[in-house]
C-alpha cells in the first residue's frame, strides 16, 4: 500500500477522471484541481468511497465570481479533507453565469446543505437536487445575489466621498 | 352518543412553537420553528441571518489589517483565536516566518481564550438545567482572563489582538504576573466547578443521553471541535496540522464516547485542564527574542518610532495607504477555535484587499444537525442541547 499523498491522489484522479480535469495546481502545498462542473458529484462520491483516500470530511463549500473569465464567471470551491491520511484537496468547478447550475452533493455530505444554500444566497448558483434550496442569511424577498462583483459595497451614486485615494 | 369523536387525527394536534428569535433560554438570536406533539418535538426548522453583517463582502474592500476587527465579531467568546487565525493566514500567504517568541505568546493568548470560551459554554449548560451557581462563580474567572487581554492589548471582548507578523507589544511584567496568578489560582476554581456539576445527579440525569449524535453522522455533518471529539473522533487541528509551534507542547486530546450533551460538557472540562497545561509550558519556556517578525511592509511600527524615525514613518504610511505588494495566490488556513475548526480561505489577486475571503465558521456548519439531534426529545432537552453545542450567533451569521 503506497502512501497517500498529493501525487498518489492526483494519480488516482487522473486515472478516473482524466478527461474532465482541466487544470492542476498546488498552491501552498494544497492540491487544487479544476474539473468540469458535470462531474462534481461523481468526483466527491469517488473520493468519499475510495478505500485508501477516504475523503469523508467536507470542510468547506464556497462560491467565487470572476467577471473577467468569460463563459466561466462563477465557481464553486470545495475543500475536502481526509482525516485518516490528513490530506486536503481543493476542487473548483467553474460555470457560466448564464447557466449557473451544478449538482448538489448533499446526498454524500449532509454538511453541504447549508453551505450550498449560502452559496446560492450570495452567488445565485443553483444546486440541482438540493432538498431545500432557499436563501439562508439574507431575506427571502431579496432579488439579487450580493456577493457578485457587480454589487458595490456602498451606493455608487454617492458624491460626498472621493474614492480616488481609498478603496479598491 | 352520536357526537363522539372516533377517528382522532393526531396530525392535526401538532402545535407550531416559535422558539426565538429573542428568547431568554437561547443565548443569542436564534429562531427555531418547532413542531410539537405535546411536549415532544416532531420537527424543527432553524432560521438564521438575524445578525448577518456581510463580513465577506466588507473584507473584499478592506486592507488585510482592517479585517482583524471583523474576525473579532465571529466567535466573540474567543476572539483572540480568530484574530490569530487571520494573522496566520496572511502570514502563510506572504511566507512570513514568525519568531518562536511570537508563537509562544500567541499560544498563551489562544489557550486563555479557549478557557474563557469553554467556561462560558459549560457554565451555561448548568444554567439551562437550573444550576445558576456555577455560572456566576466562573464568570469572575472569565473576567480575570479578560483582565489579562486588557493588559496585553487594551481591549477585553473584541480584542483585535496582535498584528500581521507578531504582536503589537511585548508582554509587560504586569501581564506576566497576571498570567502566573491565573495559572496558580485557576485549578482550584475549576476543581470546585467540577465538583459542582460533574457527578451531580440532577445534572447527569438532565444531560446523559440528551442530544446525542453518532460519530458517522457528526463527521458527515462536518462537526469539528469539542462537539466532534465528544463522539469519539480525535480530530484536533492543533495536533493534526500544528500551527504556531503547537508541536512543541505536551497535551492530550480528550475524547468522549456517546456524543451527547454530557460528553460535550466533559470534553470541554478536560480541554480546560489541557489548556492550563499548555499555558504553563509556554510561559515557562517562553523564548527570548523579538515579539514581531521582520516584515516592515506589513507590521505596523511602534508609534514612538513613527514619530522619530523616517523609515518607520514611510512604512506606516505605506501600510495605512495599502501600498504593500501582496503575492497573487490562494491559501486555506485553519485553527482550532473555541467551538471547532475555524478556517480562512483567502484568494488574493495582488490588490490591496482580498479578492475573496471566505470564513469556514464551525457553528454555521454543525448547527444544521440540530434538527436531527432534538427530534423526539422534549423542549427542555432541546434548550440544553443547543447550549451544549456552543453555537455563537455572531459566527453563525457572519
Amino acid at each position: 500500500m503506497s502512501e497517500v499523498n498529493n501525487a498518489f491522489l492526483l494519480n488516482e484522479l487522473q486515472d478516473q477522471f482524466s478527461a474532465n480535469i482541466l487544470s492542476v495546481e498546488e498552491p501552498y502545498g494544497l492540491l487544487t484541481i479544476e474539473v468540469s462542473k458535470d462531474i462534481n458529484l461523481a468526483l466527491v462520491t469517488f473520493l468519499n468511497k475510495h478505500p485508501q483516500i477516504q475523503m469523508q470530511f467536507l470542510t468547506d463549500v464556497c462560491g467565487m465570481h470572476h467577471p473577467d473569465l468569460k463563459g466561466k464567471e462563477l465557481a464553486v470551491v470545495y475543500h475536502l479533507h481526509s482525516l485518516v491520511n490528513n490530506l486536503r484537496l481543493r476542487v473548483k468547478c467553474h460555470m457560466s453565469i448564464d447557466a449557473p447550475q451544478i449538482n448538489s452533493i448533499t446526498s454524500i455530505y449532509s454538511a453541504a446543505n447549508w453551505q450550498e444554500r449560502e452559496t446560492y444566497d450570495f452567488f445565485g448558483i443553483e444546486f440541482i437536487g438540493h432538498p431545500n434550496l432557499k436563501r439562508i442569511l439574507n431575506v427571502e424577498e431579496m432579488d439579487y445575489f450580493p456577493m457578485r462583483k457587480e454589487f458595490p459595497l456602498e451606493d455608487p451614486t454617492r458624491t460626498d466621498k472621493n474614492d480616488n485615494y481609498f478603496g479598491r | 352518543m352520536e357526537n363522539t369523536i372516533t377517528d382522532f387525527d393526531h396530525k392535526n394536534e401538532y402545535t407550531k412553537l416559535n422558539l426565538g428569535p429573542t428568547h431568554p433560554a437561547t443565548h443569542g438570536i436564534f429562531q427555531n420553528i418547532l413542531t410539537m406533539d405535546g411536549e415532544i418535538i416532531v420537527d424543527a426548522e432553524q432560521t438564521c441571518g438575524y445578525i448577518h453583517r456581510a463580513f465577506e463582502k466588507i473584507a473584499e474592500h478592506r486592507p488585510f489589517y482592517q479585517i482583524t476587527p471583523l474576525t473579532d465579531r465571529l466567535n466573540y467568546c474567543s476572539s483572540p483565536i480568530n484574530n490569530m487565525g487571520w494573522h496566520m493566514t496572511v502570514e502563510k500567504l506572504l511566507g512570513v516566518q514568525t519568531p518562536k517568541r511570537v508563537d509562544y505568546m500567541r499560544v498563551i493568548i489562544m489557550e486563555l481564550a479557549r478557557i474563557a470560551d469553554h467556561l462560558i459554554c459549560n457554565s451555561v449548560i448548568g444554567v439551562d438545567v437550573g444550576a445558576l451557581t456555577g455560572f456566576t462563580y466562573v464568570f469572575q474567572w472569565r473576567e480575570k482572563i479578560y483582565d489579562i487581554f486588557e493588559e496585553i492589548c487594551g481591549a477585553r471582548l473584541t480584542t483585535n489582538i496582535g498584528r500581521i507578523g507578531g504582536l503589537e507589544r511585548d508582554f509587560s511584567p504586569a501581564c506576566i504576573q497576571k498570567i502566573r496568578e491565573f495559572l496558580k489560582e485557576f485549578p482550584a476554581i475549576l476543581r470546585e466547578f467540577t465538583n459542582l456539576l460533574e457527578r451531580n445527579r440532577i445534572f447527569m440525569d438532565r444531560t446523559i443521553g440528551v442530544g446525542g449524535i453518532s460519530a458517522e453522522r457528526a463527521l458527515n455533518y462536518g462537526f469539528t471541535g469539542p462537539n466532534l471529539r465528544a463522539t469519539g473522533v480525535d480530530y484536533d487541528v492543533r495536533a493534526m496540522n500544528p500551527y504556531s509551534s503547537y508541536q512543541d507542547f505536551d497535551f492530550i486530546i480528550p475524547v468522549g464516547v456517546n456524543g451527547d450533551t454530557y460528553d460535550r460538557f466533559m470534553v470541554r472540562q478536560q480541554e480546560m485542564w489541557e489548556s492550563h497545561k499548555i499555558i504553563t509550558q509556554a510561559l515557562e519556556n517562553l523564548p527570548e527574542g523579538k515579539y514581531f517578525a521582520e516584515v516592515p511592509q506589513f507590521f505596523l511600527p511602534p508609534k514612538e518610532e513613527v514619530y522619530n524615525n523616517m523609515e518607520a514613518l514611510i512604512w506606516h504610511f505605506k501600510i495605512v495607504m495599502g501600498e504593500a505588494d501582496v503575492p497573487v495566490g490562494e491559501v486555506y488556513h485553519s485553527v482550532e477555535g473555541g467551538n471547532g475548526e475555524l478556517g480562512f480561505y483567502l484568494v488574493s489577486d495582488g490588490g490591496r484587499a482580498a479578492y475573496r475571503l471566505h470564513f469556514r465558521r464551525p457553528s454555521f456548519i454543525y448547527y444544521q444537525a440540530y434538527t436531527e439531534m432534538i427530534k423526539g426529545s422534549t423542549l427542555s432537552d432541546a434548550i440544553v442541547t443547543m447550549s451544549s453545542m456552543n453555537v455563537i450567533a455572531g459566527e453563525l451569521d457572519a
